[in-house]
């Protein structure tokens, strides 16, 4: 994060809808040329922040900053923010070119000026022979890339997504995820980036937001989210994790409070060799799934869990397991993460 | 899948076997003759259009070709231009052509003025429920008879009528009976046949898109202008179409509250009654049917009527 002023700054933002909070007071900072998403699931108000920050709604109550100007009652044309839809919402009448060219036709740029802009718009997102093309002839993701290049012809100073990979299929997606950073880095413009998608969210941001409820969960870096969760929800939502309540936690960790560790940071072993791990829990294997890269383990604990276990496949992988045998499952008390329980309880 | 060679079959007796009825042979006989399904199916509508819409048509063409014998006032069917030649070089019937397609032109354009605010109201901001009671409420004087609006008007327009209570305390008046007036009560017949395909055309466009177009630094007038009109075009010649055919065919509102103006119908039905000049009013019928004719021509030639 730079010095003095954040690029964005929310405070106290509340969106009703009725009887619903959308979003439920929202403090947040984001620092200019931060890449920078908002991770939850459908109805968790990542959305309506966005579109709050862009203009199409108004918060019932709070402020919305760009770079320490309030905006909070201006129109979403008198904000420098532009929006990648997800939906792309192209303008199915105009060619391509025209398209990407309409930011600078209202703001009265001439038709000469716009169009070259726009076609060297059209060269970094290397559409360059399509411009003549309506968004129709295009594919999924040549949409996409023309949505981009509309939105960042303007030059705003940030650059909001909403989903923008989610219609894509998985490979298309991987190759946009890649353009799309090699895009902010090349722009050094703020990317506020809404996704449901976790692994999306990890591999992209500088910093996530884990929004549940209208409100964020846990706010840091993907490696602190994803390694250091601060709650029950966020350690669930984001990977695979094995929480242990409070009688667990007793039972297997010797200490009181909710616990959560990542498959991944389980050892396990067939009974009676030896297991280097700060604590041992023997238990029985109950599904063993093949996933290609890695192997996952299911273990019914003796003292009453069910534990996930992640194991590669390398080369000094330790014979397959069979179902029903007894094991010895693993881990270093580094790897154990304290949960805050609070966020169990449903809020009034 | 396993299977037990033992069981019965019980298929049977779940699923009747299936019987060489007549009606399945011949929905065999269909299945395999796709051509002939085709025509079966499209025989009945293309009968309809060519018995009803061509060949009246074509009787209206032959009609205007004969002529009426003045002593007997019998049609006798010697062929002749005259009729055509007459209605061509009349000033009577250049004058009323003008008259009546600068009427229907005129109503077009105040229908398209005043349905496309109250359109764009009921389809992007009007809640669902209001939505529903508005789409009622235009569509609610189509139920009432064309002569009852027609007379209601003309008591609304009358000397101390509902209008002239309205405006005299601004110092207007009633336009009276005439040319005015006929416009007035053609737009508000026709103004439900033009709000309708607006409405459902500005449906048709997708909110994201006037949020892009605000995103993007479009004010509403640029959003108005490069978004939404383009995108309704469409749908505005949809409903002009409406307007401009049914203003042009009118002969009973231009009766109720035209005072002594006439517009093309008038002279048609004069010809078909008084006059008993079935030959002339035919020729004269010609006359919006070409003007609509080249109405379509120009409109197709815009595009709009590809995506109706």
């Amino acid at each position: 994060m730079t010095g003095a002023q954040p690029a964005i700054r929310l405070t106290g933002l509340t969106k009703s809808f009725g009887s619903v909070k959308a979003v439920d007071g929202v403090d947040l900072d984001i620092g200019e040329g931060e890449f920078f998403s908002m991770l939850g699931p459908s109805g968790s108000g990542k959305t309506t922040v966005l579109r709050l920050i862009a203009g199409f709604e108004q918060p019932s109550s709070g402020t919305i900053s760009l770079f320490g100007q309030d905006v909070t009652d201006r129109a979403p044309f008198d904000r420098d923010v532009n929006t990648v839809f997800q939906d792309y919402a192209l303008f199915p009448h105009m060619s391509v070119l025209d398209n990407v060219a309409y930011g600078l036709r209202v703001r009265g740029v001439a038709k000469r000026a716009r169009h070259q802009q726009a076609r060297a718009a059209l060269d970094t997102v290397r559409l360059g022979g399509f411009a003549d093309r309506k968004p129709s002839q295009l594919s999924g993701g040549q949409r996409q890339r023309v949505a981009l290049a509309r939105a960042t012809v303007v030059s705003p100073k940030v650059l909001l997504l909403d989903e923008p990979l989610g219609a894509l299929d998985l490979k298309l997606r991987e190759q946009m995820q890649v353009e799309l950073k090699e895009l902010q880095r090349t722009l050094g413009i703020t990317f506020i980036f809404v996704t449901h998608d976790q692994q999306e969210a990890l591999t992209l941001s500088d910093r996530i937001a884990v929004f549940n409820e209208g409100r964020i969960e846990q706010l840091g870096t993907p490696a602190e989210i994803y390694e250091r969760p601060a709650s029950p929800f966020v350690a669930a939502f984001v990977g695979t994790s094995n929480i242990f309540d409070d009688n667990i936690s007793q039972a297997l960790l010797g200490r009181s409070g909710v616990h959560s560790v990542r498959p991944e940071k389980i050892s396990v072993t067939t009974e009676n060799l030896p297991l280097v791990a700060d604590r041992v829990a023997a238990g029985v294997l109950a599904e063993v799934i093949y996933i290609g890269s890695s192997t996952q383990l299911i273990v019914d604990l003796d003292a009453g869990s069910r534990v996930v276990v992640l194991e590669q496949n390398d080369a000094h992988r330790v014979a397959t397991k069979n179902r029903g045998a007894r094991v010895t499952v693993g881990w270093n008390d580094s790897d154990i993460v304290t949960l805050a329980a609070s966020s169990l309880v449903s809020r009034p | 899948m396993t299977v037990d060679a033992s069981a019965p079959p019980t298929r049977g007796a779940v699923v009747p076997p299936q019987r060489g009825t007549m009606a399945r042979r011949g929905s065999v006989f269909l299945s395999r003759h796709p051509r002939l399904r085709l025509s079966l199916l499209l025989g009945a509508p293309l009968f309809w259009l060519g018995l009803v819409y061509i060949a009246a048509l074509a009787a209206l063409l032959i009609t205007a070709l004969w002529t009426v014998d003045s002593f007997t006032g019998q049609i006798s069917q010697t062929w002749t231009l005259d009729n055509i030649a007459a209605v061509l070089t009349g000033s009577l019937y250049q004058t009323v052509t003008l008259r009546t397609v600068g009427v229907a032109l005129l109503v077009t354009i105040i229908d398209i003025v005043i349905a496309l605010p109250i359109a764009f109201y009921m389809a992007k901001v009007a809640s669902p429920r209001a939505q529903r009671i508005l789409v009622i409420a235009i569509l609610m004087p189509l139920w009432a008879s064309y002569l009852v609006k027609a007379y209601a008007w003309r008591s609304v327009l009358s000397q101390g009528g509902i209008f002239e209570w309205l405006v005299s305390p601004f110092g207007g008046h009633s336009p009276g009976y005439g040319l005015p007036a006929t416009i007035i009560t053609l737009s508000y017949l026709w103004l439900p046949y033009v709000i309708l395909p607006i409405y459902a055309g500005l449906e048709r466009v997708p909110d994201s898109l006037l949020e892009a177009s605000g995103d993007l630094g479009g004010r509403t007038w640029s959003t108005l202008r490069l978004v939404v009109l383009p995108m309704i075009w469409p749908a505005i010649i949809a409903g002009s179409i409406f307007s401009f055919s049914l203003s042009l065919g009118d002969y009973i509102t231009v009766n109720i509250v035209g005072g002594a103006n006439q517009m093309l119908g008038n002279l048609v039905y004069t010809n078909v009654g008084a006059a008993n000049n079935l030959p002339l009013a035919a020729a004269i019928a010609f006359i919006p049917i070409l003007i609509i004719f080249a109405y379509l021509a120009a409109v197709r030639r815009t595009g709009a009527l590809n995506n109706l």
